[in-house]
């Protein structure tokens, strides 16, 4: 195969429709007779709902249905969860509260109207009589002693206890020269795809068919979630997914409007939009992270770290969504981060606060692997006044030990962490920021350099360690005009598939990308599939559709061959034609050996006609990316404020098929990570009540909050496919928060401070550095 | 109660009669079907919702349609209006088939987002367009700082902003080459 897309910046496929404004998110889609629903929320964190009177709203101009939990009682399962832990707690989200809410933004009722204004005046006319009860919010209260568990039959507040443990930890800490003790808090994050969630439903009687439009990650195993919530036949579920304005895994999920829209629509005969506003979508849908991490780690005076030991406290939220418990599990899995740690032990205990519910967002429990992790490093160096640089070069695994088995049970496919760190090393030209950093000291400037060498867990992934199936499937059909269509299980939110795919299939079959279309995200064309998360799309997906590429050029060889009388073996494929290798004048034209399948007069004995391929791939394993981040901030003493003076990032994602695109998912991750670090944090106070519910009070990042982002790539495929691609969606939210961190830390090492919990807002800084002087006052 | 209103969009006289309450952004999409201009936040700060009124970058979500009304605006489906409408078919001058080298009919800011990757899911992707292009008209060849701070009241969450600064960039220098 010659390569002329793959590995090349293509600009993508998609591009002209979105920036000319003529693509369909969700809410562009307009249907005749379309009804508008809107759900009424509870004010209250905690509370049990004594009645609700829907008599005023469903007489309300415009209104056609208004139901609240009674009605769907039964009729409306509530939403599923994917993840099994042994002896977890029940404690599934209703579509509709019935007795009791447990989150600010938990739905209690629903009104349906011929038009999005009405619907929302009609919510104002319902009337709750709610008895508010104490809400939990903090995770370490609610599991105190005493604490009233906030679901009634449930004995606390605990929802499960998950350990992991591997290597002998009680020698390794016995033979430590110095334990380091710290408690590192992963805060509560608000994803904010800049589209929210929408769901359109359609029912067409006659047919007994269901239409769903939704903006999901998923549209494969939401059709099947759809079916087993309504009780509704799954073959007459039709799951579409239109444009989608980001999910960041928000939307790899089932939410409680996805079922109750379709509900309606049926009911109605009618259908029926619901669009999330942005409140709604801060108040119910997913929020990420929030850790508390307890750590303990075993090291020898020359850096080695021996041992670690980690306390995890998870604060769920209230419900499980999708995969709620599993979160923090990768954590576990990944703490040991790119570093021989022969002994380690994580124990979680999942939490249930009067809050909406924690699940997978960008990284999703590796992030806080990565950066607790990366804490311990730089906490190591600081203890022992090495450099952070040379802590984890003694701590590396070499080239030559992978596949590396780590103490939690992985096996690492592939990795040259030196390589990635040496290359950032360079690139930032370390030493010298080094000196500059000692120069600005003298001046009374305080910089802070941070690194970050971490490997991420992606290419969800081997079946056997995935909650509900981890394959994905692509089908290729070569259509009789000559052009290819390529469904894939993989349905984007921004991913570039139809690029990426269509490049594969121009190199593979010898054509153009033009000639390539790829579909998605429509269950009645896609073979079932499972989705876009987890840094899978290309590692899984797209491997999925190599092998058809590669199931359907093989049958065309077969049928070159039998018309020009060579061997398959011996047919090439490239600028649109078939040719043997022997001799230029065996040669025809792609269109010609793709009606021969389809005619079927010339074809050879045996052969089915046809050119269609479909491929379940299953994964050996998972895949490992890996990198370095440097990065530097400046701190202004006077105001607190950090300021990102520089940042390299090194990634290493193995084979790549768009190096632009490869990028994009870089510098995107990374601002996320900005975010986190500088400015996010999702604050319930006291009475659950969510005060930083809007874009107005959640500060994310902007183009002012950003320095140029130096990226630099090395390549070290992996194993696990044919393609070597390890997959790069989550590397910038998982390798670059240490980075940060880690460079305030540096900028604050004169004031004897060692670690900062994010988010580094200026007064929280500003109060660290001053809290001597004030001391002295 | 419902209010007479008169504009021009994207070129065309429009008029008729709202609810004083109707948001411009819920006008130009539910009334005249222009559902490109997208509504993120609906409190002004995400700046999807971005259209230019009277040449101006303003947000559709927080303005009224009635105080729209003699105003002339341009969405993004109005930004270049000969553009090819059938995007993503592989046929034609290179639209679509992500192997073009570009082509006329494209704004230059809409070609400089698909030159240098300034989207990935879209959805912020003509409020920041309208935004640069504000930008552009009062500032020929901006400076990034300037272009940080044009694009600030705009929110992405994909793109990690860099690329919609080259692609800004990119526009600037067509711009002034297709002047000189």
């Amino acid at each position: 195969m010659t390569t002329r897309f793959i590995g090349k910046p293509l600009k993508r496929k998609e591009d002209p429709r979105l920036i000319q404004g003529i693509s369909h998110y969700v809410d562009d889609l307009q249907l005749a007779g379309m009804h508008y629903a809107a759900f009424l929320r509870t004010p209250y964190a905690h509370a049990k709902i004594r009645s609700i009177d829907l008599s005023k709203a469903r007489h309300a101009p415009g209104v056609v249905l208004a139901l609240s939990g009674a009605d769907v009682d039964g009729a409306v399962q509530a939403v599923p969860c994917a993840a099994q832990i042994p002896d977890m707690k029940a404690a599934a989200r209703p579509v509709l509260a019935r007795d009791r809410v447990l989150f600010v933004g938990e739905a209690v009722a629903v009104v349906v109207a011929n038009d999005r204004y009405a619907a929302r005046d009609a919510l104002d006319l319902i009337e709750v009589d709610y008895e508010p009860l104490t809400p939990i919010v903090n995770p370490e209260k609610a599991i105190a002693k005493g604490a009233v568990p906030i679901h009634p039959g449930h004995k606390d507040n605990v929802a499960f206890k998950w350990e992991l443990e591997g290597g002998d930890l009680k020698a390794a800490f016995k033979s430590a020269d110095k334990v380091i003790k710290q408690r590192i808090v992963n805060q509560r994050l608000i994803p904010v795809p800049i589209e929210p969630r929408g769901v359109l439903a359609d029912y067409q009687p006659g047919e007994g068919q269901l239409t769903v439009w939704s903006s999901t990650q998923i549209p494969h195993l939401l059709r099947t979630q759809i079916a087993a919530m309504l009780n509704f036949p799954e073959t007459l579920v039709h799951v579409v997914t239109p444009e989608v304005g980001g999910g960041f895994g928000t939307k790899l999920n089932v939410y409680p409007e996805e079922a109750m829209v379709a509900y309606l629509a049926i009911q109605l005969g009618k259908p029926v939009k619901w669009i999330e506003s942005r409140r709604e979508n801060f108040q119910a849908t997913i929020h990420g992270r929030d850790q508390i991490d307890d750590i303990e780690v075993a090291i020898k005076r020359d850096g080695t770290i021996l041992g670690l030991r980690c306390n995890v406290i998870a604060d769920l939220g209230a419900y499980y969504q999708l995969l709620t418990p599993l979160i923090p599990t990768l954590t576990g899995l990944m703490m040991t981060g790119c570093y021989k740690i022969p002994a380690a032990r994580m124990e979680i205990t999942g939490v249930f606060t009067n809050k909406m519910s924690t699940d997978a967002y960008r990284g999703a429990g590796r992030p806080e692997a990565t950066y607790l992790i990366e804490r311990v490093l730089d906490l190591v160096a600081a203890e022992l006044k090495k450099d952070p640089i040379e802590v984890r070069r003694k701590n590396f695994p070499q080239p030559e030990d992978f596949p590396y088995a780590t103490p939690t049970g992985l096996i690492y496919d592939s990795g040259d962490y030196q390589k990635a760190l040496d290359l950032a090393v360079k690139v930032a030209d370390y030493k010298k920021l080094r000196q500059e950093q000692a120069k600005l000291r003298k001046e009374g400037r305080y910089t802070g350099i941070g690194i970050s060498t971490y490997v991420e867990i992606c290419g969800m992934g081997p079946s056997s360690a995935m909650p509900a199936g981890g394959w994905e499937s692509a089908t290729v059909r070569v259509e009789p005009t000559g052009r290819v269509s390529v469904m894939t299980g993989s349905s984007p939110h921004g991913q570039g598939q139809e690029t990426t795919f269509a490049q594969m299939g121009a190199d593979i079959l010898g054509i153009d990308p033009s000639q390539v279309q790829v579909i998605h995200g429509d269950t009645s064309i896609v073979p079932y599939g499972i989705g876009t998360f987890g840094s899978r799309a290309t590692a899984v997906g797209g491997t999925a559709v190599y092998k058809s590429l590669q199931k359907v050029k093989e049958k065309m060889a077969c049928i070159a061959a039998h018309i020009v009388e060579s061997d398959p073996e011996r047919m090439v494929f490239a600028d649109g034609k078939i040719s043997a290798k022997e001799s230029a004048k065996k040669s025809i034209a792609f269109g010609q050996a793709v009606s021969a399948a389809y005619v079927a007069k010339t074809l050879p004995a045996e052969m089915e006609p046809g050119l269609e391929a479909t491929t379940f791939f299953e994964p050996s394993n998972f895949t490992y990316p890996f990198g370095t981040h440097i990065c530097v901030v400046e701190i202004d003493a006077e105001t607190g404020d950090v300021k990102l003076v520089r940042y390299v990032a090194v990634d290493d994602c193995g084979n790549v098929i768009n190096p632009l695109l490869v990028e994009g998912q870089v510098q995107g991750g990374i601002v996320q990570s900005v975010g986190q670090a500088l400015l996010e944090e999702a604050v319930y106070d006291e009475q659950g009540q969510l005060i930083t519910g809007e874009l107005m009070d959640y500060a994310l990042p902007r183009a002012t909050d950003m320095c140029w982002i130096e990226t630099e790539r090395t390549v070290t495929p992996t194993p696990v496919n044919p393609m070597g691609v390890k997959g790069v969606g989550e590397a910038g939210t998982i390798g670059a928060t240490p980075a940060l961190a880690g460079a305030v830390a540096d900028a604050l090492a004169p004031f004897g401070i060692h670690h900062v919990d994010m988010p580094f807002k200026r007064e929280k800084i500003w109060r660290l550095m001053h809290k001597d002087s004030r001391r002295a006052q | 109660m419902s209010v007479e209103i008169q504009l021009r969009v994207n070129g065309k006289p429009q008029q008729g009669t709202v609810e004083p309450r109707l948001l411009l952004v819920h006008y130009l999409r539910d009334v005249l079907g222009l559902t490109g201009t997208h509504i993120g936040c609906e409190t002004s700060i995400c700046g999807a919702c971005t259209v230019l009124l009277d040449g101006k970058a303003v947000k559709s979500c927080t303005l009224l349609a009635v105080q729209a009304s003699g105003a002339e605006i341009t969405t993004i489906e109005g930004l270049a209006p000969n553009s090819q409408k059938h995007a993503g078919n592989g046929a034609g001058n290179g639209i679509g088939n992500g192997t073009g080298t570009g082509n006329g009919t494209l704004h230059a800011v809409q070609e400089g987002f698909w030159e240098k990757h300034g989207l990935q899911c879209g959805y912020c992707t003509p409020g920041m367009i309208l935004t640069a292009v504000d930008l552009l008209q009062r500032n020929k060849n901006p400076k990034e700082a300037e272009i940080r701070s044009a694009l600030s009241g705009n929110l992405c969450r994909c793109t990690g902003y860099q690329h919609i600064i080259e692609a800004v960039q990119y526009a600037a220098k067509k711009m002034s080459a297709r002047k000189r």
